[in-house]
């Protein structure tokens, strides 16, 4: 069945699935209300209840945003094969790292000392309250981006999905010509981030963490079967799996450097395939990975995280970099990465129900990180800013709740004018300047677990310099483009394509070892508190 | 401890691996649909989740975690 709000536009059928699936997931919100215990500590980390399977798929949907099916499709169709190990291979290697060397030990101090926040613990492990004031702006700054990302990101699908579409055989009037005539007959993205911002809110707000990790685990069901049913229903169409990778473009099935016709960059340099690697450590300092892994029922709830993580990025890459890689034959090079996979579902299988199932499951990839982000974002605003500036004992926990509730709308409401304001500027750049900024961090949480003389001074540095030399890069970017270091002394060694991230994470490094060991190390207490003495 | 070690050996080992240059401009088709490059990097994907169950297995901070559950 199809629905037509009028006999000239587009099936409006897609919009009608999203909704349903909007729908079914207020409606799990709701039923996940009814788990909800009241207390501070159950919205903030779920009374550390989450078993194995849930904290799997509630930190595979967390890392994986929009990037999942319609950046990997993309990134595929402009870069080609490399795609996978650029971005995908090395995930699956260094987030499983950072869960197995970094998530237990923060998971186990969380545990035995209440942590709900990233900076509760870098507060006491350095001794230092100055230290929250550091990090907080810095870590605020980064996610804020990273949420643009998802609203926006959530609009552009549905307008490109809804909107008049210009074919060969003329203009293609879009679903809504009488009612949203002025946004090209599409739905307008401050409705659909408006839609988008009011879903995940009323989950969030109901229900905290626990209601994060039921809605994600939904949503990562969702957008990995959703892969899987493009993949097999286009592939279906070009004529078997075959026969749809000889019309790919040669150039991209393999990875050495070319320019394209329209002079884009196909393939991808040594050098970026090797510094790429520093950009998944970002998920080591995630602030909404922090309180995921403080949800984990018990320590033993990591191990299908850390060995599945892996599999369910392959899971989901290696269809969507194959679609991309098919694509190349089949749309035009200049066809926007970010809108490849739309293409590719809406001209070979052009059925409006797959069509919406497909964006329901690219809305479900966006969602299931927004809710996430939101949430701690009002964590850290209520536990390292208003209880840490006036203490725990001058409010009740209900009253804590509150307040979390109020900053989690606070940012949703900000997130949302953001998203209007910035609606045209490209913002999926800056995805990688935020995970590159969050990786440059990433020596301050290593060597705070593993290394007893590293000191509040040098944690200061080693922050200090990764965000300088980050800042230095992200002003050469044009703040926020796409950008490889072009020093030569740097492109006379490794070659063109390093990425920045290289060059902050290794000042952070460096500042952190060298200030450490110069300094006054952290008390007895402290090392004693960090480093147990076992048996 | 001397599984930690071990663990930490084979994880440098598949980052280095992560760099397979021999495949850079091979485009070989594995089963006929898969390039290698793809291959490749997907089987990798395999070897990094059994190196996971090898670090869970022999390298797991036991006494860490029993510090930690110690007042349940």
């Amino acid at each position: 069945m199809q629905i037509s709000l009028i006999a000239n536009s587009a099936s409006a059928t897609p919009i009608v699935v999203i909704a349903i699936y909007l729908c079914l997931l207020l409606g799990l919100a709701m039923f996940s209300k009814t788990l909800f215990r009241g207390t501070s500590t159950d919205y903030f980390v779920a009374s550390r209840s989450i078993g194995p399977f849930m904290l799997l798929m509630s930190v595979f949907g967390t890392t994986m945003t929009a990037f999942a099916l319609v950046g990997s499709t993309g990134k595929a169709f402009e870069r080609g094969v490399g795609t996978y190990g650029l971005m995908a291979s090395s995930s699956g290697l260094i987030h499983a790292a950072c869960f197995f060397l970094i998530g237990i030990k923060l998971w186990s101090f969380g545990k035995k000392y209440g942590y709900v926040t990233q900076i509760q613990f870098f507060r006491d492990r350095f001794e230092s309250k100055a230290i929250g004031y550091l990090l907080f702006p810095i870590l605020v700054c980064l996610v804020i981006p990273y949420l643009l990302i998802g609203v926006i990101g959530a609009s552009k699908t549905i307008e490109g999905l809804s909107s008049a579409k210009m074919t060969p055989k003329g203009e293609k009037p879009g679903m809504f010509p009488e009612l949203f005539a002025s946004y090209n007959d599409a739905v307008p993205p401050p409705l659909t981030g408006a839609i988008i911002c009011i879903v995940v809110l009323c989950y969030i707000f109901a229900g905290g963490s626990r209601a994060a990790a039921w809605a994600n685990t939904f949503q990562t069901i969702v957008f990995m079967v959703m892969g899987i049913l493009a993949f097999y229903l286009i592939s279906e169409k070009l004529g078997g799996l075959s026969a749809a990778i000889e019309q790919a473009n040669d150039a991209h099935l393999v990875r050495t450097p070319s320019v394209g016709t329209d002079g884009g960059h196909i393939g991808v340099p040594p050098a970026m395939f090797l510094s790429y690697m520093f950009i998944p450590l970002s998920v080591g300092m995630f602030p909404h990975l922090f309180q995921h892994w403080l949800t984990a029922r018990s320590a033993k709830s990591f191990r299908l995280t850390v060995v599945a993580h892996p599999l369910c990025i392959m899971i989901v890459w290696v269809p969507c970099v194959l679609i991309g890689l098919w694509a190349t034959g089949k749309l035009p090079e200049s066809t926007p990465g970010g809108a490849v996979l739309a293409k590719m579902v809406g001209i070979l299988i052009a059925d409006p129900v797959v069509s919406g199932l497909v964006t329901a499951g690219i809305l479900a990839a966006i969602m299931s990180s927004l809710d996430s982000q939101f949430l701690c974002l009002g964590t850290m605003f209520t536990n390292d800013i208003v209880i840490d500036r006036y203490g725990k004992e001058k409010f009740s926990d209900k009253q804590i709740v509150k307040i979390a509730r109020l900053f989690v709308v606070s940012i949703v409401v900000l997130t949302y004018i953001l998203s209007i304001v910035l609606y045209k500027k490209s913002v999926f750049d800056l995805a990688v300047w935020s995970f590159s900024g969050f990786a440059s961090l990433t020596p301050l949480v290593f060597a705070s677990l593993y290394w007893k003389k590293c000191s509040k001074a040098g944690a200061m540095a080693s922050i200090i310099a990764a965000v300088a030399v980050w800042l230095y890069f992200f002003g050469k970017s044009g703040w926020g483009g796409e950008y490889t270091v072009e020093a030569e002394s740097i492109v006379s060694i490794f070659g063109e394509g390093v990425m920045p991230v290289a060059l902050s994470f290794t000042a952070g490094l460096f500042a952190m070892i060298v200030v450490s060991s110069i300094t006054q190390k952290p008390s007895q207490e402290t090392i004693d508190k960090f480093f147990p003495k076992f048996g | 401890m001397k599984g930690k070690y071990v663990i930490l050996i084979l994880a440098i080992i598949l980052g280095v691996l992560h760099q397979d240059f021999w495949n850079w401009d091979n485009d070989y088709n594995v089963f006929g649909f898969m390039p290698i490059g793809l291959f490749y990097h997907a089987c990798y994907s395999l070897v990094a989740a059994t190196l996971w169950v090898f670090a869970i297995k022999f390298a797991w901070p036991k006494d860490l975690v029993e510090w930690a559950e110690k007042d349940d």
